[in-house]
């Protein structure tokens, strides 16, 4: 038996075809085989947490009992009618359900080149849902705590390794129900479509940029010590691979959900034909961007006013975009250039905003027409790779570890 | 004055449109109403009409046009 990164190579592709055909056929004939379907789900949590990774597997495990009790001890705490809800026990929750991966992320600090030991494939998109779910059954959304639903909703293996991000009460929904034969067979051709837009997008374009471009002019830019056109070219080329890697990537765990009859949410949509910044989020990785939305800055924002902390509308707009989008450097990880891209994608939407209002006020005297259009796309695109080349961490190997030559 | 005007009148300060005769608008479509407008939109309906709706509420595909919050808040009610 061999081990498989989800989505990782052909193989696994025909494991997938042959797991999911019967499931299909159920579905088409108004059934929903949940035995078989949990069965296929532990084959393929093996085929990635087993064998050589078993301690990853165990990991998982211990993770999931964790939060079950978590969730299950806050739900018995929140759910029942007439239930107090202090706010110290909702952040404890909280708290404790990022607990583990706050350890993870923290660790390669520590102990550099080394990971966790509780840590494994997945944890923060895993971690991402639990705390979703304790937020929305605060806000009394989530009215029932079913340990075998929600351990469906956590583990669904398609999404498992990096999202999308799904919601529980979404999730639930289609899980329960069985898809009409019409909207499931729409579903089938758009599941197909999905993976094979996958396959061009991962196993041929990201390929083309990152395997076989990018190294090229990894190795020129690292050559001519300081900076270099190949610098610039390098920041177009991680910036295609890493949008094509990851949404060939998503188009899998959406297609093969479509397959399954769950609508999991897109993650791309068309993300450089952004026209600025705002719009850039909402087309790119998006289930992340709209959780942080949802659960980080529209809450802060709420917060904010609620409490009036900030005399303006502005202000606080501003302060919690540039919390928001550091949290998510935080989240990529404890290196400058992960804090540095978030800092840099707030400060980003401060600007913005800052002018579109100004644009809104003088809007007799400020052009709009294709080309200021278009002038607006290219430099969106252009923001956000320069975004992607402090991300990929490059300027660090160049300017701070350079690479003997 | 009634709850419909009410949140007329609330969409009004935060969008600068009225929309008594555009109560199927997409807000959300058409940009109007972005997260910042949201929560605005959340308080004021707590402040003015006493109806409670957290964050967790607003799914956006229901509350996404003045006739859906108006139903939304008559139903709340």
């Amino acid at each position: 038996m061999r081990w498989y990164i989800p989505y990782g190579n052909p193989t696994y592709f025909i494991w997938l075809a042959l797991a999911i055909i019967p499931l299909m056929i159920g579905l088409l004939y108004g059934r929903r085989f949940r035995g078989y379907q949990t069965i296929i789900s532990l084959f393929f949590l093996i085929l990635t947490f087993g064998g050589p990774n078993w301690k990853t597997g165990i990991s998982l495990i211990s993770y999931l009992v964790y939060q079950m009790i978590l969730v299950g001890l806050y739900s018995r705490y929140r759910q029942p009618k007439g239930s107090p809800n202090k706010g110290w026990i909702f952040v404890t929750a909280v708290v404790l359900a990022i607990v583990p991966l706050v350890i993870v992320k923290l660790t390669p600090l520590f102990t550099p080149g080394r990971q966790s030991i509780i840590g494994f494939m997945g944890i923060s998109y895993i971690t991402f849902k639990v705390v979703q779910t304790i937020m929305e059954t605060r806000d009394g959304m989530i009215k029932e705590f079913h340990p075998v639903l929600f351990g469906q909703f956590l583990l669904f293996f398609p999404t498992i390794s990096s999202g999308p991000i799904d919601r529980y009460r979404r999730f639930e929904a289609d899980y329960a129900k069985v898809p009409e034969r019409e909207a499931y067979l729409d579903m089938i051709q758009k599941g197909v479509r999905y993976v094979f837009q996958g396959f061009l997008y991962k196993f041929i374009l990201a390929y083309y940029f990152g395997t076989i471009l990018m190294p090229q002019l990894q190795q020129q830019a690292l050559l001519a010590h300081g900076f270099s056109w190949n610098i610039v070219g390098y920041m177009y080329a991680y910036s295609m691979d890493l949008f094509f890697d990851f949404a060939g990537y998503s188009l899998f765990a959406v297609g093969i959900s479509y397959l399954m009859g769950i609508k999991t949410p897109m993650n791309f949509n068309q993300p450089f034909k952004s026209k600025n910044i705002k719009d850039f989020w909402n087309r790119w990785h998006m289930t992340l961007s709209f959780w942080f939305r949802d659960y980080i800055f529209m809450r802060l924002v709420f917060f904010c006013m609620k409490h009036h902390i900030f005399k303006s509308r502005t202000t606080t707009a501003n302060v919690c975009y540039v919390i928001n989008m550091l949290i998510m450097g935080f989240w990529h990880g404890e290196t400058w250039f992960y804090i540095t891209y978030g800092l840099y994608h707030g400060f980003a939407m401060v600007i913005n905003d800052t002018w579109l209002k100004f644009k809104k006020k003088h809007q007799k005297h400020i052009p709009h027409n294709k080309l200021t259009e278009l002038f607006a796309i290219f430099l969106t695109f252009n923001v956000v790779c320069f975004s992607f080349l402090i991300f990929s961490g490059f300027l660090n190997t160049l300017f701070f570890a350079p690479k003997p030559y | 004055m009634d709850d419909k005007q009410t949140v007329l009148d609330i969409l009004q300060d935060l969008t600068g449109e009225d929309f008594s005769d555009n109560l199927d608008e997409d807000l959300f479509a058409s940009a109007l109403l972005d997260s910042m407008g949201t929560v605005q939109l959340l308080l004021d309906l707590q402040d003015k009409l006493g109806v409670q709706a957290p964050v967790s509420e607003f799914d956006r595909n229901e509350w996404n046009t003045p006739a859906k919050i108006i139903a939304k808040v008559e139903a709340a009610k």
